[in-house]
């Protein structure tokens, strides 16, 4: 299937159902109990500093181990695979040492991603699977100060950023993405530079993907780390004209139900979400069960918030299973609820 | 919807302040406190040039980001620069609002930008304006706005509901015919963008509508109405108008509302006169006007005076001085009743922001007036002198001869009855402080425009100290700041208080608290603390200002493809010069924006004159500069001289231009050292160096550089004496500041023959003043001393290569200021890429190569390159 075909037939699965996007790679990736030896493998095995923790590096030297947890989700009922790329950035990767590795860590996750997928479509050929491109939030933030005391100064600007996501997307899109997926955003800034890079790049490479964008609420009080709201996050990202919208991380399923619904209200696009499994106990794990999950996202799909579903932290293929199950009798929600007044959806 | 506006330096002289002297934490305070206020949006705009306007916006967007109160309504971010527009859209997390694009420069530009700030997520304010110039009539607005909106929307995607068309609002009933219909061009284009061009916004400027009633509160707030009572209906969406002058439509008087609407509408031919007929009955509380001239010669004598001072009037003033002396029982009660009594009034109002600086420079000629009348009856009467609040001693500081904003201060300081002994300029420090001696003086005041009169001062505060001075030291001068001051200035002069004046309007406040033993030490010691809080934020910052070293930024340099590249030759090599040039043609060529900044008017010419809080002072201001500017012209008080020069030029070191005598490229005539950004550029941006538009050596290309000096201040001098000598102050300063706008504008009338005729590498070239004001032509003419080449001694090269004190008449002091004071000098580089930018702070490794380079050592340099230093050298 070509890629412009894989994207014609997304969005028309868009229009029939609620697709499922997978869950949490790093929870799946600590139960294999991998130890410094197998994150280095033979590749990196005089490597001057510790690379064990740099779960993305394992795309180079675990390959089979990450496309085999990618089947896992895909077996599980996903309809969408996230690349193993959150940190696979520049400015991330540099905490390893690691950033001239940046190309091929994207180049070679979106490979593994796109043939897990392949894999799985030939054997469902009526159910087609999908790759998205993963864009993480890198560790800095362009519109908050590291230091207190100087409010005005910056460890990142939009232009560094800009070529970070620059290089990522290019490798993303040669290893076969679908889609490109800029996820838990906690600096609307640092989503800006994001989108400006991905689309200086279809320009280069002369055509467009559909874009996901999913921004972080990181606590009660409904804000973004940078101090948005829901609706100032989505007018802030608007102009990217995602394919989808949506929040993950850091909350769980029942704490970002508001702002689901808020957007649901308010966006002009597709909606998603991937929470965490509930909030971590005290020892930083997660309890919630994927069929307590899947109860809390039923109910979305019922109200009508949601096209896109999936999980983050502590979420594995249990909990994908449970919710691909509860929200598959529902339709997912039509355009009728944009608001008045503006011009159409966008395609 | 409401737009906040005095976080915009073009507009509010406050503001402009705080960001000049860095001081950021006041100047948070002004938006949040119009965030308070209600606006909606706040516009934020720091194209000034005195500041990297730059650095400066970026710089306050991180700091407003941080700011909740602040951050939680949109920015507009405001500039005519696109890459202070661009540097602006990358800081800021929301969705921005950028002010504004344009057709102006053609469809490309036009597109380019437009699809960046959709990449960048901003909504638009896009000008009815094209190629041809503003629109303004309803054509002209209707199809510049639909080719604009076919560009954005149909042709690069950009989403309608993010447009907001500004059509243009001129001024209606200001008797010429052509514009009765402004205002209904402007409500036309309104309805018929709301029809035809779905989802757009439409935007203006309301208050420019009733400029002609200028004065007449009433009548303007009545027009105001009206005006958005119909182009609301048809679709306005939101305008800028000050929310305090306008009245409710349904509360207007019949008789006026349908005056206004016809002349809003054009309804008749008569409408403007039968508006005008009755527009006098409405004024109601305005501002007295000048048809009640008569009115005012019943009162009684005193409010007759105080109405002269506060109105600038000389008419009558000898006469009532007269009539004063012969009620009072000594003359010199006369100046300390009601001459002083009224100069109390100027103050409080000047105080209280309701009067402008022109205006007190007139005032106080009414006062000397009066006083030169009362000397020769005191004397007779031999009364003694009138007690003054203490004595000042100014000067312009040894090598510097710029003294405008020295004399406004010293006017104002008179006016408020303190004793002034103004030394001039070209001041040394011993005669200074030998005069202080002298006179038993209060206070000094010292004043300086150019970067090494920085350096100069420091040496007084030193000579101060060792020889055991007390008394006040006041900074002030264009240079100066609060950073220096505090800085360097201050811990030299540790016996008495440096105090930093940010202009004239505060230096009576400055003195009187000085000078006033309840006040004196609280003030002092405030401003101590003040100083010790600037060094210790100044020193945070430096050491936070990494820079990368000389030879990386040498690495770094602007690669231009010298390829592809022809140099084109000048009409002639050698110099040519001009004597007496014609001053009609000079004067068409004024940059009227910074002859109302040296008046302390802040904002941007035409606009200013209708600006609500300076626009009155601003309209006489410009109306009495005009006289001037007629009467230098038709009497030739003035001589223009100037001289331009090119030559054959190749870099041969990185920052090192040679000059050759002729195209054999092998007699060097001179080497010019150019100094590099050495600021961390993000990818893809080089650090620039003048150096880098000559092609280099090894290129083989034959390239070539220009330089000229122009003179406007012959004559100047000399007139402006004679008004002072005259107790004129007010004529004295306005021929220098006009003398000075003559010698930019002789500048860039002959920047625009070389690019057409004497170089000639563009002689296509058309452009209108405001293009060309924007510097929109192909090449620069950096001056010595600016931020592109902020090296003063440079000036001695050039001044060589001209032969220019022979040609023009200029000579360099010590401190490589040119005099006479009105007087220009620069290079010229025609590359196409060639732009203006600063060279930013740089570090001691540069320093010591240009030491090496110019055969100077680098202490020397270090003190010549002060204001550009990264580091403190001692």
């Amino acid at each position: 299937m070509s890629l412009a075909t894989r994207i014609q037939t997304l969005k028309s699965a868009l229009k029939e159902r609620i697709l499922i996007l997978d869950g949490g790679m790093g929870t799946m990736i600590q139960g294999e109990k991998l130890t410094e030896a197998d994150f280095r493998a033979e590749r990196f095995k005089d490597w001057p500093s510790d690379v064990q923790g740099n779960n993305d590096l394992l795309v180079l030297t675990q390959g089979d181990l990450i496309k085999r947890l990618h089947l896992d989700y895909l077996n599980a009922g996903a309809d969408i695979l996230e690349t193993n790329t959150f940190n696979s950035t520049r400015l991330s990767q540099s905490d390893y040492g690691m950033e001239e590795l940046t190309y091929e860590l994207n180049l070679e996750a979106a490979k593994i991603a796109r043939a897990a997928a392949d894999e799985k479509t030939t054997e469902t050929p009526e159910k087609p699977r999908f790759v998205a491109g993963v864009l993480g939030p890198t560790s800095r933030t362009a519109s908050l100060s590291p230091d207190v005391n100087d409010p005005g100064f910056r460890n990142v600007d939009f232009d560094t950023l800009a070529v970070n996501y620059r290089e990522a997307t290019r490798a993303l899109i040669e290893g076969g993405a679908d889609l490109i997926l800029i996820e838990t955003i906690f600096d609307t800034l640092n989503a800006k530079a994001a989108i400006f890079a991905v689309q200086d790049v279809f320009d280069e490479v002369g055509f467009e993907l559909p874009i996901m964008i999913s921004g972080t609420i990181t606590d009660a009080s409904g804000r973004t780390l940078s101090g948005q709201t829901t609706e100032a996050f989505w007018n802030s990202i608007r102009h990217a004209k995602p394919i989808s919208v949506g929040l993950n991380c850091a909350l769980g399923a029942t704490e970002l139900r508001p702002y689901l619904e808020e957007l649901s209200n308010k966006a002009q696009s597709h909606v998603s979400a991937h929470p965490n499994a509930g909030l971590p106990n005290e020892f930083g794990e997660y309890d919630q069960t994927g069929k307590e999950m899947a109860v809390i996202v039923e109910e979305f799909a019922a109200s009508g918030f949601l096209n896109i579903i999936g999980g983050c932290c502590g979420t594995a293929p249990e909990h994908i299973k449970a919710i691909a199950e509860a929200v598959a009798k529902y339709p997912p929600p039509s355009n009728t609820r944009y608001p008045k007044g503006l011009p159409p959806e966008w395609p | 919807m409401n737009v906040g506006e005095r976080t915009n330096v073009t507009g509010s002289a406050r503001f402009k302040r705080l960001i000049v002297e860095e001081d950021y934490d006041t100047a948070l305070e002004v938006a949040q406190e119009q965030v308070e206020n209600g606006a909606q949006v706040i516009d934020i705009n720091m194209d000034e040039g005195m500041l990297e306007s730059q650095t400066a916006m970026v710089t306050f967007l991180n700091l407003v980001a941080a700011e909740p109160e602040i951050a939680k309504v949109p920015i507009m971010i405001d500039s005519s620069k696109w890459e202070i527009i661009e540097a602006g859209l990358k800081c800021v997390q929301g969705k921005p609002v950028v002010n504004s694009i344009s057709l102006k420069e053609g469809e490309e530009a036009f597109r380019h930008h437009a699809k960046l700030c959709m990449r960048y997520g901003a909504a638009i304010i896009v000008m009815a304006f094209d190629e041809d110039g503003q629109a303004d009539t309803f054509e002209r607005k209707r199809e510049i706005c639909k080719r604009s909106y076919d560009v954005l929307v149909n042709e690069i995607g950009f989403p309608a509901e993010d447009i907001i068309f500004d059509p243009n609002i001129f001024a209606v009933a200001t008797g010429i015919e052509e514009h009765n219909n402004y205002a209904v061009d402007f409500i036309d284009a309104t309805r018929w963008i709301k029809q035809n061009l779905p989802h757009a916004m439409i935007s203006g400027g309301v208050s420019n509508v009733s400029f002609s009633f200028r004065g007449n509160n009433p009548v303007r707030e009545a027009i105001h109405s009206v005006f958005l009572y119909h182009a609301i209906k048809e679709g306005m969406t939101m305008g800028i108008v000050n929310a305090s002058q306008l009245a409710v439509y349904d509360d207007l008087p019949t008789e006026l509302r349908d005056l206004v609407e016809d002349v809003i509408l054009n309804r008749r031919d008569d409408s403007t006169d039968r508006l005008l007929d009755v527009a006098e009955k409405y004024r109601g509380n305005g501002v007295e006007e000048k048809k009640e001239d008569l009115e005012w010669r019943s009162w009684p004598v005193t409010k007759r005076i105080e109405h002269a001072l506060v109105k600038g009037i000389t008419n009558f003033i000898l006469e009532d001085t007269e009539a004063a002396r012969i009620e009072a029982d000594r003359p010199i009660q006369v100046i300390e009743g009601p001459l002083m009594d009224g100069m109390n009034v100027v103050g409080d109002l000047f105080g209280a922001g309701k009067m402008f600086l022109p205006q007190v420079v007139k005032s106080a000629r009414v006062m000397k007036q009066a006083v030169a009348h009362l000397i020769p009856f005191i004397e007779a009467e031999k009364s003694g002198e009138v007690e003054a609040k203490g004595k000042i001693i100014m000067a312009t500081v040894k090598g510097d001869v710029h003294d405008i904003g020295k004399n406004i201060v010293g006017v104002v300081l008179q006016c408020n009855n303190y004793e002034v002994v103004d030394l001039g300029v070209m001041v040394p420090a011993e005669k200074i402080l030998q005069a202080a001696k002298e006179h038993n003086a209060d206070i000094i005041g010292l004043s300086g425009l150019i970067t090494p009169s920085l350096d100069e001062m420091v040496h007084i505060a030193k000579e101060m100290e060792r020889q055991g001075f007390d008394i006040p030291l006041l900074i002030g001068g264009a240079t100066t700041s609060k950073a220096h001051t505090a800085v360097k200035i201050e811990p030299q002069y540790k016996r008495g208080p440096v105090i930093y004046v940010t202009d004239a309007s505060r230096a009576v406040g400055v003195a009187s608290n000085l000078l006033s033993d309840e006040l004196r030490d609280e003030f002092v010691a405030g401003r101590r603390k003040e100083y010790e809080e600037t060094r210790i934020r100044n020193a945070n910052r430096r050491a936070k200002a990494d820079r990368i070293s000389y030879e990386k930024a040498c690495d770094n340099k602007l690669a231009l493809d010298w390829n592809s590249f022809s140099p084109v030759k000048p009409a002639f090599t050698g110099i040519k010069a001009f004597d007496d040039y014609d001053l009609a043609t000079i004067a068409q060529r004024i940059d009227w924006t910074p002859f109302f900044m040296s008046w302390d008017l802040a904002g941007k010419y035409p606009q200013i004159l209708t600006d609500d809080v300076v626009g009155e002072a601003a309209t006489s201001l410009f109306d009495d500069a005009k006289v001037m500017l007629k009467k230098i012209i038709d009497e030739k008080l003035i001589k223009a001289r100037g001289v331009i020069g090119f030559w054959p030029a190749n870099t041969t070191q990185a920052d090192q231009i040679e000059v050759y005598a002729d195209e054999n490229r092998s007699d060097v005539k001179a080497l010019l050292q150019h100094i590099r950004q050495q600021t961390p550029k993000p990818e893809g941006k080089p650090n620039l160096s003048l150096a880098d538009y000559i092609a280099p050596k090894e290129t083989g290309l034959e390239d070539y550089i220009g330089g000229f000096a122009v003179n406007a201040g012959i004559g100047a001098e000399e007139l402006a004496n004679e008004y002072e000598a005259a107790g004129d102050d007010y004529n004295s300063i306005m021929v220098k500041a006009l003398a000075d706008r003559l010698a930019e504008a002789f500048a860039e009338h002959l920047h625009e023959r070389v690019r057409k005729e004497f170089w000639g590498y563009a002689q296509d070239e058309n452009l209108d003043n405001d293009a060309l004001i924007k510097e929109q032509y192909q090449g620069i003419r950096p001056a010595p001393g600016y931020p592109a080449c902020p090296d003063h001694t440079e000036k001695e090269t050039l001044f060589n290569l001209l032969d220019a004190t022979k040609h023009s008449g200029l000579e360099l002091t010590e401190s490589f200021a040119m005099t006479p004071a009105a007087a220009v000098s620069g290079w010229y580089f025609a590359h196409p890429d060639a732009k203006y930018f600063g060279t930013g702070k740089i570090d001691l490794d540069q320093v010591e190569q240009i030491a090496e380079r110019k055969g100077k050592t680098t202490e020397e340099m270090e003190r010549w390159l002060m204001p550009v230093l990264s580091y403190d050298p001692s």
